[in-house]
């Protein structure tokens, strides 16, 4: 007899996800997918989506989803999880929507405490409108924005938003995570499931900062793109837990 | 034994809401509306409910979107300036088709203005946000009006799945006024909406989400327009007085109101036919109880604390008909009722020059 071992996850629907290759949105879908079926939470789960292109995920998924304005996904999240405080409420943003429109819903949801998991999944650029610079870029990096490079004194120096979210006193746990390797995307489950966790445990804000690719948004063809986060994206944004208690 | 109780305004609108069943508020401290938030920070933790200072304006009304999604009566409240601030997810609600409570107690504008009260918060209140939307706005001019429509909004909020505004101003918000509340809805009682997002346990997965291609978002834009149309239909109030045989009807909405309800009785007194009406809903507009109060008037005197908002719609609904006359004053300052009482006499009297008189008198201009 054979058995089947591996398949697409239950939480997930049938539609073919639309990004580009090499996009990192897809495994971290997947990620999220998988351990959504794992702790066998995927009914009790309400996701809120942000605007940017991983925001597809509410289509994508087979749970409860909203769709807030850019950046407001926190406020939203707040406001649902203190309603229905039994649901598992999460939130996907990428780094134009947390870091900078939404820097203040952010800060604030993860100061307050709320009981809320977010997954915040940084590619260093706003890849839906383009390739413009996000706060997250580089120094050197070139966008739309910044064409020859991202120059620290014009257009000023890029953001970590892990170190800074850790030093606030609500939040439980901070991971920064990336997908390049098995290894680190076995890693990055972990951290995904470990959020899910302390929110069924009441233990506060927990977030989890994925560092992805976006070969096109970087001009680097996919494999390229994935050495580019070992070479020049993680010596700036490390990988390690922030916090965690 | 009567129930009724002295009340300030901003304390009405939050029992009101209490009472309706709203089940989380959030809120931002803005001048003159800081007793309705403190308010509600008093009672709705003791409630077993949710109260949130939040860190912003733009962050109570996002979180006001999201109890609402949840299926849950919520509330939010602001003043002025801060206003515009809501307008981005007032106008996001509307599309998601999500209800939810939203008072504006207007202050001095433009921008920061001051903390004084006036009514320019008009025309925003309506639809300050982008896109084809509508939103009801229900502007009380009384304690006991304002505890009535904040009951009223969160019914027809959830009647039609779209936010409700309630439009008071400064002077409304501060005032003490002997009123009953109605009946305490308990939350649990509400029935669980369909498009509640609660997890999908046992159901297909709801989302909440935007139309991605030209012909959804039409579609979707022509359902709008359709619910639209019949809330314009349906939901209109307004209070007339003495309009039957008016020859000069007097149209203002708010606080203002109470003075000229004043005039009013004065002028009928004196044997002068003087009318009132009195929009109640901003939005839908009461267009044909107006052409109805005024078919016997000669002139129509507009008043507001703002430089005309509410005559731009009265000249566009009566196409004129009739003469429009506009007095207002700004910045926190009041009409000076007796004043305008003299001037409409000399209207009656066929010497409307008077008027202009008037608006240069209190530093004003007639507008357009």
């Amino acid at each position: 007899m054979s058995s089947k071992v591996y398949g697409r996850p239950s939480s997930l629907n049938d539609k073919v996800f639309t990004y580009c290759p090499g996009c990192g949105h897809g495994i971290v879908h997947r990620l999220l997918a998988e351990t959504l079926d794992e702790m066998e939470i995927t009914g009790d789960t309400i996701g809120v989506a942000y605007v940017g292109c991983g925001a597809m995920l509410y289509d994508l998924f087979n749970i409860d989803f909203a769709f807030p304005l850019h950046g407001r996904a926190p406020a939203v999240a707040t406001g649902i999880k203190r309603v229905r405080p039994e649901k598992i409420v999460f939130t996907y943003q990428g780094d134009g929507d947390l870091a900078a429109i939404g820097t203040t819903e952010i800060v604030h949801a993860a100061s307050r405490g709320e009981n809320l998991t977010t997954f915040f999944v940084n590619n260093g650029t706003y890849g839906m409108t383009g390739g413009q610079m996000a706060p997250t870029t580089l120094i050197g990096q070139k966008s739309s924005t910044c064409v020859d490079g991202r120059d620290a004194d014009y257009h000023g120096r890029p953001i970590r938003m892990s170190e800074m979210l850790a030093q606030l006193d609500g939040v439980c746990y901070v991971e920064r995570v990336t997908i390049d390797t098995p290894k680190h995307i076995n890693d990055a489950k972990n951290a995904i499931k470990k959020a899910f966790v302390n929110q069924q445990e009441k233990k506060g804000f927990s977030m989890v900062e994925i560092i992805s690719p976006c070969p096109i948004g970087w001009g680097y063809n996919p494999v390229d793109a994935y050495a580019h986060i070992k070479e020049e994206v993680l010596p700036f944004y490390s990988l390690g837990v922030f916090k965690d208690r | 034994m009567s129930t009724k109780q002295f009340t300030k305004g901003n304390e009405a609108i939050a029992e009101a809401a209490i009472r309706a069943g709203c089940m989380a508020y959030y809120g931002y401290p803005i001048t003159p509306q800081n007793e309705l938030t403190e308010y509600m920070a008093k009672h709705m933790q003791r409630l077993g409910r949710v109260f949130i200072q939040t860190e912003s304006e733009i962050t109570a009304i996002n979180a006001v979107f999201g109890s609402s999604v949840a299926g849950f009566r919520t509330m939010t409240s602001s003043a002025g300036t801060a206003m515009a601030l809501k307008q981005e997810c007032i106008s996001h609600m509307s599309y998601m088709e999500l209800p939810g409570v939203i008072v504006d107690v207007m202050r001095g504008g433009p921008g920061l203005g001051n903390i004084l009260s006036t009514q320019g918060g008009y025309n925003q209140s309506k639809g300050g946000g982008n896109g084809d939307y509508n939103v009801i706005v229900l502007a009380p001019n009384s304690v006991q009006e304002a505890a009535d429509l904040t009951a009223l909004a969160f019914d027809l909020a959830e009647k039609y799945r779209n936010p409700t505004i309630v439009l008071a101003d400064g002077t409304l918000a501060q005032m003490i006024e002997l009123i009953e509340f109605g009946p305490e809805i308990d939350p649990a009682s509400l029935p669980e909406s369909e498009e509640a997002l609660t997890g999908c346990h046992g159901r297909e997965p709801r989302k909440v989400a935007p139309k991605n291609s030209a012909m959804d978002l039409e579609a979707h834009n022509i359902r709008l327009q359709r619910k639209f149309h019949k809330m314009a239909d349906s939901e209109q109030r307004w209070e007339s007085l003495h309009t039957d045989d008016a020859e000069v009807v007097v149209v203002v909405f708010g606080t203002p109101s109470r003075m000229a309800c004043e005039m009013v009785y004065e002028a009928r007194e004196q044997g002068i036919k003087l009318g009132l009406f009195r929009p109640i809903t901003i939005w839908p507009f009461p267009a044909n109880a107006l052409l109805e109060a005024v078919k016997s008037a000669k002139a129509i005197v507009v008043l507001e604390h703002n430089t005309g908002m509410l005559t731009r719609d009265v000249r566009f609904f009566t196409q004129g008909k009739l003469p429009v006359y506009y007095h207002g004053r700004m910045g926190g300052c009041f009409i000076d009722i007796d004043e305008v009482f003299s001037k409409i006499k000399c209207i009656l009297n066929g010497n409307d020059s008077e008027w202009g008189a008037l608006n240069e008198q209190q530093g004003l201009w007639k507008t357009f």
